[in-house]
């Protein structure tokens, strides 16, 4: 009898987080499942054509935005990308740059400021710094390059014609890696100073160089906060979006490069803005992103249990 | 090898507050003969780490030098001074098995791999963990985690083995043995340690020599047995032997040295009043009760061959003291009240100002 009650407490006290989750968690999940499959799903009557799978024929065989753009050698190779290329450099640059950081006594506080800069800062804001600073005709970065005597770059696609893919792929990964290294730091640093000294006077008493001990102790320690950071940025790259629409679409009137940049979350977003049927294309794209994000969480979350060291 | 302290000072300086200072270690002058195992001891915050850190390297001295038989090492960093340092806490390497910890210091030293694993087998089996190679330390018990962090610290042949507070974390059985194996590993290696504890009975047991610390001075060094016998000062005499030493608002009169009104031994000293410390060894008391020494018994604890007796004297410093007697001893009960006889060698006398014996 008294079970019961408390049990009968213990649902109350969930209910709350229970019907929101519900309402804007497992309702819209299972909806987008089944929105997937209807064809030409018009959101606003609710009427559609059929069940079948004509929205992920066209995400991957035909697209509607461009005969040349598919799923694959757009969208996911963009986003496939930024992931492969980022996640690495972004964590080994952080991990780096936090060393240096616990490294050094004197004005680390100023440091660490500047390096937590972008996480207080809108990242579409930064976003459009971005676009200003590589502007094909009177960017920062080109006036630069003039000035040590080079031609300017294209970067971002102007009226004076669009941009080679690897210099605007180019952007885009500076941007951002540099947008991801202040949690990444953080993380680290606080991890860091977490860490026995004791390891390190061990270490010095038996010899050890910087390297050594950066590699053998330092690493290893880590090991648990960088296969978080992996798993975590990997999910993260995948649904990156912000980056492109800031830098790319701010390069309107022109516009050359959105399309070219374009990533799953963009195409997820682009379908929904179109009346007939985007709905249920938009539900395929995140389907598949879903199943995508699904399975790379899977792999890494096996591989990782090699490097862990304990 | 002996090791050299001349003078040895370190004052930690508060980072805000320039007046605010520690002298961890004051001009500490010890030598540390060759193969010898040899005991600093003191309470918590007296700068036994802080001494032994110097002579590792990892803490830079404000003044004074160190030597390694004739070589100043002083400036020398760590890597360079052939130093093996077991930390209290271990310190070993938690992603390693015990064979990498044990290697880790050789890989640096570029030892060939297959010297290398030999040498390892050796120390691991010297310390009795060979079968444990495989391992990594959180697999381990305390008391084999301390002996890997030993080998590591042999492994590369050191020429002083330094130890701090090495059984702080073992249990109390734990704790006998492994200071046993410890005396037994450095009998062997012969390599000159320190080892450092603030557990009296420890450094007592193991050590050829013990130094008694207080507030990063020496207060007295020798053989166990001697500081024991004779120790120097209250601090001393208070700090060595378990229970420990029983302390007595008493004074010298006319060649006799008394508490309260009874006259417990001779003195050569002037009339002045003195602090007597009775070691608990050192009462002596009869089946009738007889002697010079009055005690009202409180409470009377068997503990094997000898008796352990908590009394009350009106001029004992604490409300009560403890002492030892053979059990065989009858009508010790409590509620009596009983006279006692002061052994004189275990009866040591304080200057009531400065504290230092003065019999
Ligand atoms: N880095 C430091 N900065 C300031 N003061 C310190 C520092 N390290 C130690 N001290 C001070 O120096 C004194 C001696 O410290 P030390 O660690 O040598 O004591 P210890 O004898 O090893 O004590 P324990 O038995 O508790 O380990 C203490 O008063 C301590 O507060
Ligand atoms: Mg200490």
């Amino acid at each position: 009898m008294e079970v019961k009650q408390s049990q009968w407490k213990a649902w109350l006290y969930l209910a709350p987080t229970i019907i929101l989750m519900i309402v804007f968690t497992f309702y819209p999940l299972v909806n987008t499942f089944i929105t997937a499959f209807k064809e030409n799903y018009n959101y606003f009557s609710g009427e559609y054509s059929g069940i079948g799978l004509g929205n992920f024929e066209i995400l991957f065989v035909r697209s509607d935005v461009n005969p040349d753009m598919n799923f694959i050698n757009i969208y996911l190779k963009n986003t496939a990308l930024i992931a492969v290329v980022s996640v690495p450099i972004s964590i080994a640059l952080a991990l780096i740059i936090a060393v240096a950081l616990n490294s050094i006594p004197k004005f680390q506080k100023v440091l660490q400021t500047i390096f937590f800069l972008p996480y207080v800062t809108n990242t579409i804001a930064i976003g459009m710094v971005f676009a200003v600073m590589f502007d094909d005709k009177s960017g920062l970065v080109n006036t630069l390059v003039q000035m040590f005597g080079g031609d300017p770059i294209k970067w971002l696609g102007s009226d004076l014609g669009t941009a080679p893919y690897v210099n605007s792929l180019a952007v885009l990964l500076i941007y951002i890696v540099w947008d991801a290294l202040p949690f990444k730091i953080l993380l680290f640093l606080s991890s860091l100073q977490g860490i026995d000294k004791q390891y390190y006077q061990a270490a010095q008493i038996d010899g050890t160089s910087k390297l050594r001990t950066f590699g053998r102790i330092t690493v290893p320690l880590l090991s648990p906060q960088i296969v978080y950071l992996m798993i975590t940025s990997f999910i993260g790259a995948f649904k990156e979006y912000n980056s492109v629409i800031s830098i790319f679409d701010n390069a309107r009137p022109y516009g050359y490069q959105q399309n070219t940049m374009a990533t799953i979350v963009w195409y997820i977003y682009d379908s929904l803005k179109r009346v007939d049927g985007g709905v249920g294309r938009a539900a395929a794209g995140a389907v598949v992103l879903f199943v995508i994000i699904m399975i790379i969480t899977a792999i890494q979350s096996q591989v990782s249990k090699r490097f862990v060291h304990y | 090898m002996d090791i050299r302290l001349e003078k040895l000072t370190k004052v930690f300086q508060d980072k805000g507050d320039a007046s605010q200072q520690v002298r961890a270690v004051d001009e500490l002058d010890i030598t540390i003969p060759s193969g010898k195992l040899i005991g600093l001891l003191g309470p918590s915050g007296c700068g036994k780490s802080t001494t032994l850190y110097m002579i590792a390297g990892l803490l830079k001295p404000t003044s004074g030098k160190i030597f390694f038989d004739d070589e100043d090492v002083t400036e020398l960093p760590p890597e360079k001074r052939g130093i093996g340092l077991v930390f209290q806490n271990y310190a070993l390497y938690p992603h390693m098995t015990v064979l990498q910890n044990i290697l880790f210091p050789l890989q640096n030293l570029k030892v060939p791999k297959q010297e290398a694993l030999e040498r390892a087998q050796k120390v691991a089996d010297l310390v009795d963990i060979g079968t444990l190679l495989n391992r990594k330390p959180k697999q381990l018990s305390g008391g084999q985690q301390q002996r890997v962090a030993i080998a590591r610290a042999l492994v590369k042949e050191p020429r002083v083995l330094l130890l701090d507070e090495p059984l702080s974390n073992l249990d109390a059985r734990l704790r006998l043995q492994t200071r046993e194996e410890i005396k037994r590993i450095q009998r062997e290696t012969g390599i000159t340690t320190i080892f450092v504890t603030h557990d009296q009975e420890e450094a007592m047991s193991i050590s050829d020599e013990i130094v008694v610390m207080k507030t990063g001075l020496e207060q007295q060094k020798g053989a166990p047995q001697e500081v024991y016998n004779n120790p120097v000062n209250k601090f001393v005499a208070k700090f060595l032997g378990t229970p420990p030493i029983n302390l007595f608002f008493g004074k010298v009169e006319n060649k006799g040295l008394y508490i309260g009104d009874e006259k417990i031994g001779d003195s050569e000293l002037e009339n002045q009043d003195v602090i007597v410390g009775i070691r608990p060894e050192g009462f002596e008391v009869n089946d009738e009760g007889t002697g010079e020494f009055t005690i009202d018994i409180e409470q009377v604890e068997y503990i094997g061959r000898d008796k352990s007796i908590v009394g009350r004297n009106p001029y004992s410093e604490n409300p009560t003291f403890r002492f030892i007697i053979d059990s065989d001893i009858k009508n010790v009960e409590p509620g009596k009240q009983i006279k006692a006889t002061i052994k004189k060698n275990k009866c040591f006398v304080f200057d009531k100002i400065t504290e230092s014996r003065i019999q």
